[in-house]
């Protein structure tokens, strides 16, 4: 199936008609959702956007430099809470997203060389104990920074945050543009599939860049990728920056879409959730990261569908719907990992790798990989 | 001087507990190379079935120890079928696969434990009936029960027996053959996926007694209560090194130590502007530091593993 999509691709023509056909369906896609499904999945799919950006982020430092992290969220964090403290009641400040959203992006960027710095010799698992740890410190500290001076709010959480808008033209209202009402999930949805635009074109860019083919050598070898000259050092900080930063910009994003902020959105497991979304989807490959994040983010909202049909087919509720859907998700991952090893969306190297391993030694039983 | 003294036996049993589960994650990590996250999860099953079982009985009338140990037995045979099971499922189909694929069925398994558990127990906390009358055996101006006595030597003796075990009998060395290269294990005639699947068996079995060890001790259990206890154990396993038996419960006992000393101190010794709240920021603040000192840990060898 892929081999046809990379033909079509390869095919100028046919690329572009079939970038226009995409075009069209996501400018479609919310209105559509909204009229069949309801506003609900309005809302689904700009969480899904954000997701996207939090994934094409971690992508860069699991996926291209190697780095397992799992501590990712505290990055989103540090971004909705640096958006949050400068645009809310909080502090009275409320300055444009404009501003912000670079601010976010640079703040997070800061937290990912300070997480990196001290954690650049460590390999595999140390590294993921320690990001885990980093990201728990973060959790525990927005928790608990409403004492002595009151700086988070604490679990409580900071409410009424400033949506985006520019020129009093802000995006948590509903207009009526040439027939079309844009309610704020709308708008929101365009300002979102911007960024998630923005973030596959650089992802993409970088994957060919020098600095994409460096990670990925310090992915692959770390030791050879010293040795043909590559600064591992600076080029490991700058996967975390990088990664970093696009986490700040979801944050900030996510602050002014919801209002309303608290440290239970940035638990180890929201870091899990979207490690498991580039895994699942296809590490190192961008199109498997997106696939990921919008199949995970739906996959949940949808299994609320499977509730009344239990009822239906078994007469009665005997599982509490929310627990259900918890168990059908796991088994889903299970299930998932279980058939496409490689991630849904493979990238063409580990494809290539994964074919190579099979053909070499069909009969060994190869733990240590 | 007593405060200090009762922060220190307190860690100590806290940290045997989390040595008791870290020993599953490390023996699983030695020989796989894999972070088993349904662990902390298998322990709660071994906790919550051991506290249904001890309930029942002792609601028929059967006297404490033989309920005691008629829950221990049924704990760890209900971890054992379910360690192996999903070390054949979810784990064995992706030995050859890249390496993060298995930690996300881990994480599945954990959720699909974590959410059965609720569905069997419910959502609420349960308590365990007294099972043992603690009695007090201070020393020193610290208190100490014969419970906490207890769980810090069986932690001990467990090390004591596995290292014993590893180093002596004839499937310890086929774990340890595995461990340093599968594939010329299994060319010397060693069935690499019964040493595999008895490794589960084993860590299953210890974690369903930690299990069981923390119903005892907290009296309480909860469907989410391995998510925690997981997560600070497997903490524990790569502060003394992951992969290595000894390093897991020095790590537990450390980390249960360090833990208990911030939340005891931290309030004092910074005048009271951070509370005992901030324990767990210490406490990974230490393994931060432990591990840019030592990246492998306190008694691991050096690894060139990546993700």
């Amino acid at each position: 199936m892929t081999g046809t999509w990379q033909r079509l691709l390869d095919d100028r023509r046919a690329a572009w008609g079939l970038y226009a056909v995409l075009a069209v369906i996501l400018l479609v896609l919310p209105f559509a959702a909204d009229a069949f499904l309801g506003r609900a999945w309005v809302r689904i799919i700009d969480v899904a956007l954000l997701f996207v950006l939090l994934g094409l982020g971690l992508n860069i430092v699991v996926g291209y430099a190697g780095l397992l992290d799992l501590g990712y969220i505290a990055f989103f964090a540090v971004g909705a809470y640096s958006y949050t403290l400068l645009a809310s009641p909080q502090f009275g400040l409320h300055w444009s997203f404009l501003v912000l959203l670079p601010l976010g992006a640079f703040v997070a960027a800061v937290f990912g060389v300070l997480l990196g710095a001290p954690t650049l010799r460590l390999r595999g698992d140390y590294l993921a104990i320690v990001t885990l740890g980093f990201g728990e410190i973060i959790r525990i500290c927005l928790i608990n920074l409403n004492r002595p001076v009151n700086i988070t709010n604490g679990p409580q959480g900071i409410t009424l945050i400033d949506p985006l808008s520019i020129g009093g033209f802000a995006l948590n209202k509903t207009y009526t543009l040439a027939g079309v009402t844009f309610a704020p999930v709308h708008s929101y949805y365009f300002v979102f599939l911007a960024c998630a635009a923005v973030a596959i074109f650089i992802s993409l860019r970088l994957e060919d860049s020098r600095i994409g083919r460096a990670w990925i050598a310090i992915r692959e070898d770390e030791l050879a990728a010293g040795a043909t000259g590559i600064n591992t050092r600076n080029v490991k900080l700058l996967a975390f920056a990088m990664g970093a930063s696009f986490g700040g910009v979801a944050g900030g994003l996510f602050a002014s879409f919801q209002g309303f902020i608290s440290p239970e959105s940035f638990s180890l497991l929201d870091s899990i959730m979207v490690l498991c979304m580039v895994v699942l989807g296809g590490m190192g490959n961008v199109g498997g990261v997106v696939l990921g994040a919008v199949l995970l983010t739906a996959l949940p909202e949808a299994l609320r569908y499977a509730a009344p049909l239990q009822k239906e087919w078994l007469g009665e509720v005997y599982v509490d719907p929310s627990d259900l859907r918890m168990l059908l998700f796991g088994l889903a991952l299970v299930l998932m990992m279980l058939l496409r090893p490689a991630g849904l969306w493979p990238s063409r190297v580990r494809r290539r790798e994964l074919v190579e391993a099979a053909a070499e030694a069909p009969e060994t039983t190869d733990v240590a990989r | 001087m007593d405060i200090f003294l009762q922060q220190i036996v307190n860690g100590l049993v806290l940290g045997s507990i989390y040595a008791l589960v870290a020993l599953g994650y490390t023996m699983v990590y030695g020989i796989l190379g894999l972070i088993n996250f349904a662990h902390g999860d298998i322990c709660m099953v071994g906790a919550l079935t051991a506290l249904t079982v001890a309930s029942v009985l002792s609601a028929m009338g059967v006297p404490a120890p033989l309920a005691l140990i008629a829950a221990v037995l049924a704990a760890i045979l209900v971890c054992v079928v379910l360690g192996v099971s999903i070390e054949r499922v979810a784990y064995r189909p992706l030995r050859r696969a890249p390496r993060l694929a298995p930690l996300i069925t881990a994480i599945g398994v954990s959720i699909l434990l974590q959410y059965s558990a609720a569905l069997v127990w419910g959502k609420q906390y349960l308590s365990m009936p007294e099972m043992v009358k603690p009695t007090d055996i201070s020393f020193g101006g610290a208190h100490l029960t014969d419970l906490q006595a207890f769980i810090f030597f069986l932690a001990c003796a467990v090390m004591a027996g596995l290292l014993w075990f590893i180093k002596s009998s004839r499937m310890g060395r086929a774990m340890r053959a595995t461990e340093q290269n599968p594939e010329v294990a299994g060319l010397m005639g060693v069935d690499v996926n019964r040493v595999i699947a008895f490794t589960f068996l084993l860590g299953s079995a210890i974690g369903a007694v930690a299990g069981v060890m923390v119903v005892l001790y907290y009296g309480i259990g909860h469907y989410f209560m391995g998510f925690m206890l997981g997560l600070k154990a497997f903490t524990a396993a790569v502060l003394g090194g992951i992969g290595n038996v000894a390093g897991a419960v020095l790590g537990g006992l450390l980390l249960g130590v360090i833990e208990s000393l911030a939340a005891g101190y931290i309030g004092d010794l910074t005048g009271g502007v951070l509370g005992s709240n901030y324990r767990d920021v210490f406490a990974f603040l230490v393994l931060i530091l432990v591990l840019v000192l030592r990246p492998s840990g306190i008694m691991g060898q050096a690894s060139s593993d990546r993700a």
